[in-house]
């Protein structure tokens, strides 16, 4: 189970592309891919997004669902989707619980 | 301390205007990210988890209360109130927009600051030690010789794209307070039987997944032929270096496999070629800018002794933090003040903009207008007046900074870690904070005594646990953090590498683990005198690794 992730190219902030079909500053609401024909329509919007310079560093990265909520199996990305662990003032954890689209 | 001339200014301002026309291109879309990327390294700016990453040189770590305002100001506008002071004495910001970094850039200009070379396989920013120009037992400033290498190395078109980074840390004093045997070239600033300044050459230093002590490869070097010889070095390092291997390629490696003498030899004849050549440095020309590091007039201040003796009589935490905190100066009625940015459960290292704006009001009012960074990521007031000491200290106390920790067990320098950084394995900052309030206590903090703890969070040993009397580095083992400890570095002038303990700890057993080598180092100490890195050098791993790991260290 998979799900695209980047950092938006003018500011960096960490952003995911939701089933909305447009990158989404919040984890929730990600588009999950799968299988192998989902998880090339990911790689796919990636490349087009990079390439028209929306964002940077666009990679597929492995999630769970956990209580019907999104959650990397890496703890780099729980730290990406939620912020620094030692500063839960800042980052997307700081923010109101509403995702916010991109 | 160093201003710029016209050509600084020029030069800096070019540069702000070549790197805001690249990332206006880059934002339209004019070059790719492959195109950009080299060229933002080149100006401090990384990409990190959250958002991009600008880190902005300190020159030697040294600077003025308007320099500090400007870095107060910059993390209220551009980023979230803070900053993060680093072991090589800049400071790094972890939340700037790339459209917004052209006008930090342009900020800084405006007090003489800059992001070059901060990055990028070039020659990064020269560190000293953090007392220079107040330690009472320094021979001479070594801040001359670190702004005339940053002046030679600044742009240079021979080595801007060396095999790898390339880092030069200078000392003038014994006691070496500047790690300079961790670095590429290590310099220590002496004086020979004749009364000549020179230096003490070392080369091939550094940490990394490959820590190596520096080799010593010339004793003394004259001072006039400082910019010839680390030509020569580099040179030889630009020519050799292991360009196929980004994990060899950093001259530690080069001496390792070349042998430090052969590789002095080489030095040596490449220098012969140099050394009477443009680059020999001119007399006339070293002291103009010694002369900008000229020491502030201190006017006398006898009643230092009495005001100290009576505050300290009125309050004992003022008295516990003149006992670890305030370091003797050259000049008896003056004293430097280490400012710890360590406080009991803080980020190490991490500062507000109004910390900042406070410390640049403290170093106007008491310390001459300076400042310094140390890479031990601690503010330094170099030259306060023994009379106004406990002005700083309540000044300081105001605004959380009055913590009396420096040097102890909760002076922990840690990189950043996987809280913010795309290199790293592991979380540092929490470690720190956990095991900071686990020895809280000040009484016992004492107790302990001298000991530096330090903590990376990736193999790359940012936060030097290498060297540190107690080092932690976070790996990832099947997806979960794991905390490696390491005993019996130091980065001094007994520098010494670390060894592996044994096995790692999980991020709920490491603080324990900690305690349990403090304990034992208590329980086999001879007595108080007796530092940790003492007794560990004395007993060796044995006694640590029996109470870590008890009979599972027997049966291996």
């Amino acid at each position: 189970m998979k799900i695209l992730t980047a950092n938006r190219l003018i500011d960096g902030e960490a952003v995911w592309f939701s089933t909305a079909h447009r990158w989404s500053e919040t984890i929730e609401g990600s588009e999950i891919a799968t299988d192998k024909a989902a998880e090339e329509y990911l790689t796919g919007i990636a490349r087009t997004a990079t390439e028209n310079n929306e964002v940077v560093d666009a990679v597929l990265i492995d999630v769970q669902l956990a209580d019907g909520e999104i959650r990397p199996l890496r703890l780099r990305e729980q730290i990406r989707a939620a912020g620094p662990s030692n500063r839960t003032d800042l980052g997307k954890q700081a923010r109101p619980a509403v995702s916010q689209a991109a | 301390m160093y201003r710029y001339d016209e050509f600084d200014h020029e030069f800096v301002k070019a540069r702000v205007a070549e790197f805001a026309d690249q990332v206006e291109r880059r934002l339209a879309g004019e070059i790719t990210e492959d195109q950009f990327k080299p060229l933002r390294l080149m100006n401090g700016v990384y990409l990190q988890l959250h958002a991009y990453m600008l880190r902005v040189a300190i020159p030697y770590g040294t600077l003025n209360a308007r320099q500090m305002r400007m870095l107060g100001h910059i993390a209220r506008k551009y980023d979230k109130g803070y900053g993060h002071f680093t072991t090589r004495q800049n400071i790094q910001y972890n939340w700037p927009a790339l459209s917004d970094i052209p006008a930090i850039l342009k900020d800084l200009a405006s007090v003489e600051m800059h992001a070059i070379q901060t990055s990028g396989n070039c020659i990064r920013n020269v560190t000293a030690d953090h007392f220079a120009g107040a330690a009472a037992d320094e021979v001479d400033d070594p801040r001359p010789y670190a702004e005339i290498l940053r002046q030679w190395s600044s742009v240079h078109p021979e080595f801007s794209y060396l095999p790898r980074k390339f880092k030069i840390a200078v000392t003038g004093a014994e006691r070496d307070r500047a790690a300079i045997q961790t670095h590429d070239i290590g310099l220590h600033l002496k004086r020979n039987t004749a009364g000549e300044l020179g230096f003490a050459v070392y080369v091939g230093g550094g940490q990394g997944r490959t820590p190596m002590i520096a080799r010593k490869i010339r004793d003394f070097l004259p001072e006039a032929d400082l910019l010839s010889y680390a030509t020569a070095i580099l040179r030889v390092y630009n020519l050799h270096g292991r360009r196929d291997n980004k994990y060899k390629a950093r001259i530690k490696i080069l001496v390792h496999e070349t042998g430090a003498e052969e590789l002095a030899r080489q030095i040596e004849t490449e220098w012969e070629a140099l050394k009477d050549g443009e680059l020999k440095l001119p007399e006339a020309d070293v002291r103009a800018i010694a002369a900008y590091f000229a020491p502030p007039s201190l006017p006398a201040r006898p009643e230092g002794d009495e005001r100290v003796k009576l505050a300290r009589l009125d309050s004992r935490s003022f008295s516990e933090w003149l006992d670890q905190n305030v370091t003797t100066h050259k000049n008896p009625d003056y004293a430097a003040v280490t400012i710890s940015l360590k406080g009991i459960g803080e980020a190490p290292g991490d500062a507000s903009a109004e910390q900042m704006e406070a410390v640049a009001d403290i170093a106007e009012k008491y310390a001459f207008d300076e400042l310094r960074v140390s890479h031990e990521q601690n503010l330094v007031l170099p030259h306060v007046a023994r009379a106004d000491l406990k002005a700083v200290y309540d000044a300081l106390a105001d605004i959380g900074l009055a913590t009396a920790n420096s040097g102890l067990i909760t002076d922990i320098i840690a990189c950043p870690g996987l809280d913010y950084c795309a290199l790293a394995n592991a979380r540092s900052i929490p470690v720190a904070q956990e095991i900071s309030q686990r020895f809280a206590s000040p009484e016992r903090q004492r107790d302990i005594g001298e000991l530096k703890l330090k903590i990376s969070g990736c193999i790359n040993a940012c936060g030097h646990h290498h060297v540190g009397h107690i080092g932690i580095l976070g790996v990832e083992k099947k997806g979960t953090e794991l905390y490696q400890v390491t005993l019996g570095g130091s980065a001094d002038e007994n520098t010494s590498i670390g060894e592996i303990v044994g096995r790692g700890f999980s991020p709920e057993e490491i603080t324990d683990a900690i305690e349990t080598v403090v304990e034992t180092y208590l329980r086999v100490r001879r007595d108080r005198s007796e530092r940790f890195i003492d007794t560990y050098r004395r007993l060796g791993a044995a006694p640590f690794k029996e109470a870590l790991y008890g009979s599972e260290a027997k049966a291996a």
